[in-house]
């Protein structure tokens, strides 16, 4: 077995992970919020893997619901975020002058100021809740992307066989969709991969802060939150294991985004 | 028709240092066949460029009939035969695809210059520069087509490909009255197939 397949193997696999718990939780949504007094405050055990809170809610459920809306939440920032950047870096180098360096500034500018702080800022403009996070996490993260989009479109504008397909009266259209998009998806994809774990643990971080999500629905931030007024009463396993399982999801991510890197980047597709 | 460049100036974006041209002036009409010869770096390949309407002058004019290159939209009369064929189609595109660009091919064009259906089917980096070269030919051949820029097309072929490259594109000039423009450092070249030979000096005066 070539390093190729085995690439590919963990890639496939990583993304299946991803997709169990994505829909595992989303399934177990209703029962993440079910209290049960008789079964309060429970330990790790066979029959609650991650214990139980206060309210005897089972905690494995809740930190797989978490997860799922993280990821849900991560899926829909990297698309936005990955729409913008392609869209913002492709006008910069297409159109230049004023209007590149109205969209370099603003890359800049955006840049300029820390994520954690302009997520918030954005979140509060946006009411909060679930589109205040994404909008804030989207309008913050695409920056990076477009510095990259641009630099690209940039290069291959100038290669001969744009410039020659340019002569030859092709239209811009198809000049887009056959001389740019091919050689730009690679780099769009691998970006929007390695997009999540910023996405996620940013929308947990907002949220365990109190600018994000509503504290009624079972985020990780959330989650980690409220367990704070328990771990010194010794109710460890209330912030360990969830916080341990978000660190899971944004590394298996980062793997499967670099595994995804290997394979698509020419230079190192047999690495 | 008669394609002409008057005093041409050109510097690339935040190129340092002198002009690679200044004051460059060239006249060529359909049927004819020039020869430039220069010692390399003078800008011979910038001067191909600005005649097909890749770059725009800072200063001069190209024209075409009296109108500027710049203004044509659609196939461009002013065709450029790269000097690198492998730069001159799309590494991820079938070359299939890369030679319909333009509208379909002449299938008497594609016989004429022993352009193979099997070619067609691959991935440039599955072909040779003279493969290529002869497939990016196939493709300027338009009936649009009036100038051919050649900026040294057969500097990567063998001597028996590079005379079947020649015989084909002197057989096209003749029979579709196009102008062609031929740089190369091989004088030997320049002298059997263009009717007039001119120097870099002459052309900047």
């Amino acid at each position: 077995m070539n390093r190729r397949r085995s690439t590919l193997i963990l890639l496939v696999l990583a993304c299946a992970l991803l997709l169990a718990v994505t829909l595992a939780g989303g399934l177990l949504a209703d029962g993440a919020a079910s209290a049960d007094f008789t079964r309060k405050n429970l330990p790790p055990c066979f029959a609650f893997p991650f214990g139980t809170d206060w309210m005897g809610r089972d905690m494995l459920k809740r930190t797989l619901a978490g997860l799922s809306l993280s990821i849900r939440i991560g899926a829909l920032t990297a698309a936005l975020s990955g729409a913008v950047a392609l869209a913002l870096g492709a006008a910069s180098a297409a159109f230049g002058g004023w209007v590149d360096a109205l969209i370099s500034w603003i890359i800049d500018l955006v840049m300029g100021i820390p994520h954690i702080l302009l997520i918030i800022l954005i979140s509060i403009a946006c009411g909060r809740g679930l589109w205040g996070v994404t909008a804030g996490v989207a309008l913050s993260h695409w920056t990076s992307l477009a510095r990259l989009v641009r630099g690209e479109v940039l290069q291959l504008c100038r290669t001969p066989y744009f410039r020659m397909a340019q002569r030859l009266g092709v239209s811009r259209k198809r000049l887009f969709c056959s001389h740019l998009l091919p050689h730009l998806l690679p780099q769009l994809l691998i970006g929007l991969m390695l997009q999540f774990p910023h996405a996620i643990l940013h929308e947990a971080s907002v949220t365990f802060l109190g600018f994000g999500l509503s504290s009624e629905r079972p985020a990780i931030g959330n989650i980690l939150e409220e367990s704070m007024a328990y771990l010194a009463a010794g109710r460890w396993w209330l912030a360990l294991l969830p916080g341990l399982s978000l660190v899971g999801v944004v590394m298996i991510f980062a793997l499967a985004g670099e595994r995804l890197r290997l394979l698509l980047a020419p230079a190192s597709a047999q690495e | 028709m008669t394609l002409e460049a008057k005093n041409l100036t050109f510097r690339y974006p935040r190129q340092k240092g002198p002009s690679p041209l200044k004051g460059v002036s060239l006249s060529l009409s359909s049927g004819e066949r020039l020869g430039l010869s220069a010692p390399s770096g003078q800008g011979k390949t910038t001067l191909c460029r600005l005649l097909a309407g890749w770059e725009r002058p800072n200063s001069g004019q190209v024209l075409l009939d009296g109108v500027p290159l710049a203004r044509h939209r659609g196939f461009c009369p002013v065709q450029l035969l790269w000097q690198h064929p492998e730069e001159a189609v799309d590494p991820l595109l079938k070359l299939g695809t890369t030679l319909r660009e333009a509208g379909p091919a002449d299938r008497a064009v594609l016989d004429a210059l022993g352009v193979q259906d099997s070619w067609l089917e691959r991935f440039p980096s599955e072909l040779s520069g003279g493969e290529l070269q002869r497939i990016c030919v196939a493709r300027a051949m338009r009936p649009g087509l009036r100038f051919l820029l050649c900026d040294e097309v057969s500097a990567m072929l063998d001597l028996i490909t590079q005379a079947r490259l020649w015989r084909f594109l002197l057989d096209q000039a003749q029979a579709r009255g196009l102008g062609l423009l031929v740089v190369s450092h091989d004088s030997a070249l320049l002298e059997k197939v263009c009717q007039r030979v001119v120097s870099w000096e002459e052309l900047s005066r």
